[in-house]
């Protein structure tokens, strides 16, 4: 068998055609098969573009990626990497800098924010592929106006709940990463961070023991689905979708899923801002996506940064966001009139990404994420002071990439 | 191995040991020892397996635990003697997945005991359908682990499962410490009390119908029969269905990992490995904790074959 592999590799390889390997999250639009065929045609017959597809969760890629990485597997060339991993990789030396040409390509148009995650130690390793941002999802049928801010959106659930009304407030508030998200969330709206600008310490401070204090205010009020400590993002869509909840905070891909799956609901299914923590101060969600970057390991690495940046050209973002549903990195377009009628929430998602915060850029990004998932779980068992603190000691910890973690 | 271990030249005679006597060996014809050399070759490709597969992985689990090494830092990899073994254990992650474990292994092997030795008897008396209800029990040990997990963990999940149903609303037990440990050994006892039964119908097997008839006819009760003819009897296939399963139990991994995925304090030892291994990359701490998993599962090896051993299968059983 790995003689017939050996063998159809170098067939491709004899014809002068080198086959570049895209690994990125498995995409059911099919809109990444058809930017792998339309860079693959573009090339004109200097590179084939072949799209693998990775494992569904983002541990599951990551781990992929790492086991390949950390052998020196030279048949990935193109990687799509989550947003937290380009520094973590970067300093593994698993990826290439971009520079020159390329890194011009790269940076030219594309959005401030997204293009943070890319960077490390002031280098580029990466291009943004695609952005994601969270909004609020609501039902016009129960909530007439969108709730501003937290405490107005817990008062609105209160009242509904006494109404005997669909009432929960869906988040994810399971033990994992979506959990530090929305504590990430939190923490930047209120005007802090959960690490100094140069990733070297934990700054934490009055405004984490703030969010630590909504996210456990949120889980002890009516408002909380009595699974919130185990749920996700797709359990908090079906919850919505079955009827029993009047918010969401969650990603873009709800909508065509609502669209598909509860048609009556859809009619009253509303997207609003992510609410403030403070009135006067908007919200500063922090953003998902995918970066693509060049293994340190690939064969045609000039194929490879000339192939990326094919995959995330404007034609290619537009497929991804109607197709897909995944929002673009560049900031044209935004302006693209197909696009915005396609995409009804593009302003919002714009505006959100204009105010967006990233999740903290270091090496050791797991393990801070882990230290915070691990100590606000359960939400409803927070206590924002002590929890604050636990949290400082393991990441101070995980930034020597010492201890046992959780 | 014990043939590794023979000095070269032995005659390769069955049964002849490591008390060979210095003429014998002077005595081994060209022949012999041209056999004896085949037999090394054919051999040979076994060991390097072995060393391959076994060795080699455990080998390189122990030099890597005594390193710094975080996959993310190569630059920074170093020899830092015993300070992994430290780390962990100062730990109070460790502590916690240790006592979980424990818990874990101790109630789900007792609760499978107990449950085995019913199912077994119920099979072993069996006189209709007997090989229909030897298959049927059987069936949880046949479905793959993680396919099973995934069922109970949906089956838990209020307003997905059925099982939930049957709470009060509101209720998430695999979202609170307790109840999510029972449920995972409820899941643990469901897959492998067949296991544990059929080990133990092997052990039935061994007690003589006479000696039960002659009990009987001394006037012993049932519980008598059980307890003072029966259980003696099948003590060693009681000790060894308990060694399978303790080692297994104590090595816990896919029901937890699926159900809970170690949040909420229900991590084993084993979760804590992956996660330091797989998810923080680093091989140093994670090897460490392999190995004093491995450790442990080597003390209750121990305690097993020597403190109950006497009565293990092929030892001499003292009157």
């Amino acid at each position: 068998m790995l003689a017939s592999v050996l063998a159809a590799c170098g067939s491709d390889e004899g014809s002068g055609r080198p086959t570049l390997n895209w690994y990125n999250f498995p995409d059911d639009s099919g809109a990444l098969q058809k930017a792998a065929d339309r860079c693959s045609q573009a090339s004109g017959g200097r590179y084939r573009i072949s799209y693998n597809k990775l494992p569904r969760a983002a541990d599951g890629q990551r781990q992929q990626l790492v086991r390949r990485l950390a052998a020196e597997d030279d048949s990935l060339d193109i990687l799509g990497l989550d947003v937290t991993w380009a520094a973590e990789f970067a300093e593994a030396r698993w990826i290439r800098e971009w520079t020159g040409a390329a890194k011009q390509q790269a940076v030219e148009g594309t959005l401030r924010v997204p293009l943070q995650t890319s960077t490390w130690k002031g280098k580029l390793y990466a291009v943004p592929y695609n952005t994601n941002t969270q909004l609020l999802w609501y039902r016009k049928d129960l909530v007439p106006t969108p709730p501003r801010t937290w405490a107005e959106m817990l008062d609105m659930a209160g009242a509904l709940a006494r109404q005997g009304k669909p009432h929960f407030v869906e988040i994810q508030g399971a033990q994992y990463e979506g959990l530090t998200v929305w504590f990430n969330t939190l923490i930047n709206s209120a005007g802090g961070s959960i690490l100094n600008a140069s990733a070297t310490e934990p700054s934490l401070g009055p405004p984490a023991v703030r969010a630590a204090g909504i996210m456990r205010e949120l889980a002890n009020s009516p408002a909380a689905d009595p699974s919130l400590s185990n749920q996700m993002e797709d359990q908090n869509r079906l919850a919505m979708e079955s009827g029993t909840a009047a918010f969401e905070l969650n990603y873009p891909f709800v909508y065509p899923s609502m669209k598909a799956n509860n048609p009556e609901l859809f009619k009253n299914f509303r997207w609003a801002p992510y609410p403030r923590v403070d009135p006067n101060r908007p919200a500063r969600p922090t953003i998902g996506g995918i970066d693509l970057a060049v293994s340190a390991y690939s064969r045609h690495p000039d194929l490879a940064f000339d192939a990326a940046l094919c995959l995330r050209n404007r034609e290619n973002q537009l497929t991804a966001a109607l197709e897909g549903g995944l929002p673009p990195t560049l900031r044209a377009v935004y302006d693209e009139p197909a696009f915005m009628k396609e995409y009804p929430f593009s302003a919002e998602v714009l505006a959100a990404l204009e105010s967006a915060s990233v999740r903290p850029i270091t090496p050791v990004y797991q393990n801070v994420s882990i230290a915070v998932s691990h100590t606000l779980s359960p939400p409803s068992g927070i206590k924002p002071e002590s929890s604050v603190n636990t949290i400082r000691e393991q990441i101070d910890d995980a930034l020597r990439s010492e201890g046992v973690i959780p | 191995m014990s043939t590794r271990a023979q000095p070269a030249g032995t005659p390769p005679s069955p049964g002849a040991g490591t008390e060979q006597t210095e003429p014998d060996r002077a005595a081994l014809s060209a022949g012999a020892r041209q056999e004896r050399r085949l037999g090394w070759l054919l051999c040979a490709p076994a060991v390097v397996v072995m060393i391959a597969v076994t060795a080699y992985p455990i080998g390189y689990a122990i030099y890597l635990s005594l390193q710094r090494y975080d996959l993310r830092f190569p630059g920074q990899a170093k020899f830092v003697g015993l300070s992994n073994y430290g780390a962990v254990l100062s730990s109070p992650f460790w502590w916690d997945a240790f006592w979980v474990t424990l818990f874990i292994t101790v109630v789900s092997v007792v609760i499978e005991l107990v449950l085995g030795m019913g199912l077994a008897l119920v099979m072993h008396r069996t006189l209709f359908w007997r090989g229909v209800v030897r298959t049927s029990v059987l069936i949880p040990y046949g479905i793959v682990t993680v396919v099973a997990a995934f069922s109970w963990q949906y089956a838990w999940t209020p307003n997905l499962g059925y099982l939930a149903e049957l709470l009060p609303s509101g209720e998430a037990p695999l979202t609170e410490q307790w109840p999510a440990l029972w449920l995972i050994i409820l899941a643990e006892v469901w897959k492998t009390t067949p296991f544990m039964a059929l080990l133990l119908l092997a052990g039935l097997a061994l007690v003589p119908e006479e000696t039960l008839k002659a009990a009987m006819v001394d006037g012993a009760t049932a519980w008598q029969r059980f307890t003072k003819v029966m259980l003696p009897l099948m003590k060693p296939a009681i000790l060894v269905a308990l060694l399978f399963r303790t080692l297994d139990a104590f090595r816990i991994f896919d029901n937890i990992y699926i159900l809970t995925a170690g949040a909420h304090g229900t991590g084993s030892l084993s979760i804590l490995g992956y996660d330091n291994l797989f998810t923080a990359l680093n091989l140093g701490i994670g090897s460490a904790i392999s190995v004093l998993i491995f450790i442990c599962v080597g003390i209750i090896a121990f305690a097993f074959v020597k403190l109950f051993g006497a009565a293990a299968p092929g030892a001499e059983v003292k009157r």
